[in-house]
C-alpha cells in the first residue's frame, strides 16, 4: 500500500498549537511502518492523533490530546462532516480525506 | 455510507446536534438552529419593535455569530431592531488590537453602526498598564469589573434599549457551575436570566442561551464567518478553566448535561431566609451597585492610590488598607503643604506661571501645578517620605498630560492669541481633570472621601 494523502486543517485557534499554520498536507506511510507493532496497514483517527501529537504538535500538548483522543471541545470534522457521524476514532481514513480540527475553547 | 438528513430532506447529514442528537444537513441545521434563536427571542419578549439594540462585539465567535444571526431574523421575521455594534479596548496588546480588527470586518459585512470604547479612555489605565501594577494573578477581576462598567457606559452613549452579548449555553452552565463552587448564591440566583437589569440600568439580553458552543462554530464554519479566536495573552482564569474542563468532559459522555445545568440554575429557589444583596447605585460614579462604592471605582481608586490590590479579596481588607493609606497620606499632606510653601517662596511661582501663559512651561511647572491642583502630591517628588509607586504613577499621568498640554498648545498658538492662550490651555487642564472626574468618579473627593 502506497502513502496516504490527506489534507489537515486547524482552525478557531487550534492553529496556535501547530505553528499557527491553519492547512497542510501530509503523507502518512502504512500504519505497520510507522508503529513497528501494528498488525494492520490502514489507519484510524486514533493513530492519526498520535501522529499528530509526534510530528506536529509544538507546544502545550494537554491543550490537545486527553487520553487516546482529543480534548473535549475541539470538533473534528470528516470531509466537512462531524466526525460523530461517522465512528470518531474508529472512523478509517481513506487517500485525499480531509481532516480539520476546530477549537471552541478560544476567545468569545 | 453517509448518514442521511433526520428531518427526510434527502440530503447527507453534516452534523449531529449535541442537544437533541439528530443528525441534519446543512440546511436543516441552519433552519434550526435560527429558528430556535428566534424561538428564544420571542418567548423571551427580549426585544420591542423600534428598539435599538447593542450588540456586545468581541471579534469572536460568539459575537460574531450573535450579530450574524440578529441581522438575519432582524430581516426574516421584520423585529424593527435598529442593530449596533459595542466593543470595548481593554488595550491588550496583541489580543484587543487583532480581535477589533475582526469587529471593524463585523461592521463593514453587517452594515451596522459600530462604537468602540477604551479602558484608556474611560478609566486612564488600559489593561497592559494595569498589568504592570497587579501582575497576572488579579487581573482578569480588573478587566471583568471593568468590562461589565464599559459596556454599559457604552449603551448609554449609544442610547439603546438593551445590550445583546454573545453568551451561550456552554457559557451559562459554566457560570452556574462556579457560582455552585463558589457558594455565590445571589449570583446563582440571577446568572440564568435570560434578561438581567432592574430599573435604572440597561438591560442585558442572552438570545444565544439555549446554544450550544458547538453549534455556533460548527455555524460560523460552514457559513464561513470570519471571527477572532486568540486567547487572551494574560494568564487565563484558571478556576473558570477547571468548571470548564469539567463541563466539556461531561458535555462528551452526555451533551443534554449543558441543558440539564441551566434548568438546575433557572429552576432553583433560594430560601426566604438568605440575606441577599440588595442593588442600589454607586455613590461615586452613580452605577449600579451592591456596595455603596462599586468594584470598579474601589479597583480604579486602588490603582490610581498605587495600592492595586485595593480591591481584591474582602471589602474589610480594603478598608484597613485605605484607613493605612489614608493616615500616611494626611502626613504627607502636611508635609507637602509646607514644601509646597517654601518652593513657592524659592521658585517665585507666580512670575513662573506667568511665563507658563506665555507659553514657556516647563515639566517642572506642570508638575507644581499639578501638585497645586491634587494637594496630595506635595512637592512633585521632592519629598522623601513619598512612596516610590506614588511617584511613579503620579510623574506617569504627568508626563502623559504634559504631552497632550503640549500638543494642544501648537494647535493653539497657531490659532490664536498669546492672552487668549492662557485660558484655553488652563481650561484644556482642567477640562482633563473634570474628565476624569467624570469617569472615575470624584478624584478630588476620592482622597478623602473613602
Amino acid at each position: 500500500m502506497c502513502a496516504l494523502k490527506i489534507d489537515l486543517l486547524f482552525g478557531g485557534g487550534a492553529e496556535l498549537l501547530f505553528d499557527k499554520i491553519k492547512k497542510r498536507q501530509v503523507e502518512l506511510p502504512p500504519l505497520n511502518k510507522y508503529f513497528s507493532d501494528a498488525k494492520k496497514t490502514e489507519w484510524t483517527i486514533r493513530e492519526f492523533i498520535v501522529w499528530i501529537k509526534d510530528n506536529l504538535l509544538r507546544e502545550r500538548e494537554e491543550l490537545f490530546i486527553q487520553g487516546d483522543s482529543v480534548r473535549p471541545g475541539i470538533l473534528v470534522l470528516v470531509n466537512d462532516s462531524d466526525w460523530e457521524l461517522c465512528g470518531e476514532l474508529d472512523y478509517q481514513l481513506q487517500n485525499n480525506d480531509c481532516i480539520m480540527f476546530i477549537s471552541t475553547l478560544h476567545g468569545g | 455510507m453517509p448518514v442521511i438528513c433526520r428531518t427526510g430532506c434527502g440530503k447527507k447529514a453534516v452534523l449531529k446536534r449535541p442537544k437533541t442528537g439528530d443528525a441534519l444537513c446543512k440546511e436543516c441545521f441552519y433552519r434550526a438552529f435560527e429558528t430556535e434563536i428566534h424561538y428564544t427571542i420571542t418567548k423571551g419578549n427580549l426585544f420591542k419593535r423600534g428598539d435599538s439594540v447593542a450588540i456586545g462585539a468581541s471579534g469572536g465567535k460568539d459575537s460574531t455569530v450573535l450579530a450574524y444571526v440578529l441581522k438575519l431574523l432582524n430581516q426574516q421575521y421584520d423585529y424593527g431592531l435598529n442593530l449596533m455594534l459595542l466593543s470595548i479596548d481593554e488595550g491588550i496588546t496583541g489580543y484587543r488590537d487583532d480581535s477589533l480588527e475582526t469587529v471593524k470586518q463585523n461592521r463593514d459585512d453587517y452594515e451596522m453602526q459600530l462604537k468602540i470604547l477604551s479602558y484608556k479612555d474611560l478609566y486612564g489605565w488600559t489593561m497592559d498598564e494595569i498589568v504592570a501594577q497587579i501582575g497576572r494573578k488579579n487581573n482578569c477581576t480588573f478587566c471583568g469589573v471593568f468590562r461589565r462598567q464599559a459596556l454599559d457606559r457604552g449603551a448609554a452613549m449609544l442610547n439603546v434599549k438593551c445590550i445583546a452579548t454573545g453568551h451561550n449555553a456552554d457559557d451559562i452552565a459554566e457560570t452556574v457551575l462556579m457560582n455552585v463552587l463558589r457558594g455565590d448564591i445571589a449570583r446563582l440566583k440571577r446568572c440564568t436570566a435570560i434578561s438581567t437589569g432592574s430599573e435604572g440600568t440597561i438591560p442585558r439580553v442572552k438570545p444565544l442561551k439555549y446554544t450550544y458552543e458547538k453549534e455556533i462554530v460548527m455555524y460560523a464554519h460552514y457559513k464561513k464567518l470570519i471571527y477572532f479566536s486568540t486567547e487572551c495573552v494574560f494568564a487565563p482564569n484558571a478556576y473558570r478553566g477547571h468548571a470548564r474542563a469539567l463541563l466539556k468532559d461531561m458535555e462528551k459522555i452526555r451533551p443534554s448535561c449543558i441543558m440539564d445545568i441551566i434548568y438546575s440554575g433557572e429552576t432553583m429557589a433560594v430560601k426566604e431566609e438568605v440575606s441577599l444583596p440588595t442593588l442600589r447605585n454607586c455613590v461615586r460614579c452613580k452605577f449600579v451597585s451592591s456596595q455603596e462604592i462599586c468594584k470598579a471605582c474601589v479597583l480604579l481608586e486602588g490603582l490610581n492610590k498605587g495600592l492595586p490590590k485595593l480591591g481584591i479579596g474582602k471589602s474589610s481588607k480594603a478598608k484597613r488598607m485605605l484607613a493605612e493609606y489614608n493616615s500616611k497620606q494626611q502626613t504627607l499632606l502636611e508635609n507637602g503643604k509646607q514644601e509646597l510653601d517654601n518652593n513657592i517662596a524659592i521658585n517665585n511661582c507666580s512670575s513662573n506661571s506667568k511665563s507658563c501663559n506665555s507659553g514657556l512651561y516647563s515639566n517642572e511647572n506642570i508638575e507644581l501645578k499639578e501638585s497645586v491642583g491634587n494637594k496630595s502630591k506635595c512637592c512633585s517628588g521632592k519629598c522623601n517620605n513619598l512612596n516610590n509607586k506614588e511617584n511613579v504613577t503620579s510623574s506617569k499621568k504627568i508626563n502623559s498630560l504634559l504631552k497632550q498640554y503640549r500638543i494642544n498648545e501648537k494647535v493653539l498658538n497657531s490659532n490664536h492669541t498669546s492672552s487668549n492662550d492662557n485660558n484655553e490651555v488652563d481650561l484644556l487642564l482642567t477640562g482633563q481633570e473634570g474628565s476624569c472626574s467624570e469617569t472615575c468618579g470624584k478624584i478630588s473627593s476620592l482622597h478623602l472621601g473613602f
